[in-house]
């Protein structure tokens, strides 16, 4: 078995000293440092733009509140002048309302008032007819005149009776 | 050399490429060597070329480098915890070297470092001091209640800390001998069915396909025990600097 070849131990050991003790500067000087850069410089670039990412979405949703905001804000204003102008045309209605009712009370009132004078006046004279035309039948029925006055309380004496 | 062509064991034969000698020492540049220096190049041009371009998003040659990476680091973390970073270019030069070994092993006509008992031993030798001299850094001679088990009753412990001691002291052998067994006893089947094509002639076939499978299976087992020897590591590290 070439393996139990005692004469061949020193060489493979000397060399195998070397050559590992030579990897073993390579792979810690060189080669691993260099990955391990690599790698870290990565990790940090992902986790940057992972934060950065954050940051965005975050600023993203501050704007998309503020706009909501301002359409809820602008929305409630057209409500409150909306309301404000229909207030405002209601009172005006009313108002004119209340005027025009005032002014046809007031104008019903005058021709009320009108009316009234007009029939007093008619009673009145209806009155002083009613006297005249019992003086002339009087004077007619006892050929004699009949005194003025006596003629108008006897009118005023039956019409209070009848009424 | 017809003989010579079966022995399904001449592959792991060291051969002197250039001999040399330091004093008494044999430091001779075998294949063993090449393959070695091979090895830890391919590793270095895998890992250094991946990341030359430095992308942000990697393209597929990054992204194995990257994997591998992150694939032990995952390890150490899973296994060790935080506490395991500072061991991070060990663990993970072991894996490699490891792994590649394994691999290029699988390059017809190459040479699998890995298959040989010393070289294994070697790296788990190495493990084995290490680990223990973190266990004593870590908690001075606190470290040696690891071979006291909790719990149990204490004239048992007479029992029960020569057999934690013994298999503490077992670990290196476990580890070497596992991923020498493995390469060695994989290498050879297929040399074995690549010995049995070549005879049978036509009827070759049937050894040839189990080689085909066999081949697949010993990738397999190359990543697997580059990886058992590394998951093992870290658990004995993490013992060492956690004490069970």
């Amino acid at each position: 078995m070439p393996q139990l070849h005692f004469q061949d131990f020193p060489p493979q050991l000397v060399w195998l000293a070397i050559t590992f003790v030579v990897l073993y500067l390579l792979m810690s000087k060189v080669a691993l440092p260099k990955i391990g850069q690599v790698l870290d410089a990565r990790a940090i670039k992902i986790t940057a733009d992972l934060d950065r990412a954050t940051k965005l979405k975050d600023e993203a949703a501050g704007v998309l509140a503020a706009y909501e905001k301002a359409l809820a804000d602008a929305r409630a204003q057209a409500q409150a002048t909306i309301k404000a102008v229909a207030d405002r045309m209601q009172k005006d209605a009313e108002a004119r309302e209340g005027a025009l009712a005032k002014k046809l009370a007031a104008d019903t009132e005058a021709a009320e008032g009108r009316i009234k004078a007009a029939r007093d006046q008619a009673m009145a004279s209806l009155t002083q007819v009613a006297a005249e035309i019992t003086k002339a039948a009087a004077e007619k029925l006892i050929s004699q005149p009949v005194n003025d006055a006596v003629a108008s309380a006897a009118v005023a004496a039956v019409a209070k009776e009848r009424a | 050399m017809a003989e010579k062509a079966i022995d399904p064991l001449h592959q792991f034969e060291i051969v002197r490429l250039i001999p040399a000698k330091i004093g008494n020492l044999d430091v001779s540049f075998t294949n063993a060597s090449l393959w070695m220096v091979i090895a830890i190049a391919a590793v270095t041009v895998f890992l250094v070329g991946g990341m030359r371009q430095r992308a942000l998003v990697p393209g597929r040659w990054q992204s194995m480098a990257e994997l591998s990476y992150e694939f032990i680091a995952g390890m150490i973390q899973d296994n060790v915890g935080s506490s395991g970073k500072k061991f991070f270019p060990f663990i993970f030069t072991l894996f490699m070297f490891i792994l590649f070994g394994n691999m290029m092993g699988m390059v017809p006509y190459s040479f699998t470092f890995t298959s040989h008992i010393v070289v294994t031993f070697a790296m788990a030798f190495v493990v084995f001091i290490g680990v223990t001299i973190v266990g004593f850094a870590y908690h001075g001679a606190h470290f040696l209640s690891f071979f006291v088990p909790k719990g149990v009753p204490k004239i048992m412990l007479v029992l029960m800390v020569p057999i934690e001691v013994l298999s503490y002291l077992t670990r290196p052998v476990s580890l070497s001998i596992r991923l020498f067994a493995n390469m060695m006893a994989g290498h050879t089947m297929l040399k074995v069915f690549a010995a049995f094509t070549v005879m049978l002639g036509i009827f070759g076939i049937a050894p040839l396909a189990i080689n085909v499978a066999l081949t697949g299976f010993e990738f397999l087992v190359a990543f697997l025990q580059a990886y058992v020897f590394t998951v093992l590591t870290c658990i004995y590290l993490n013992d060492a600097i956690h004490l069970h």
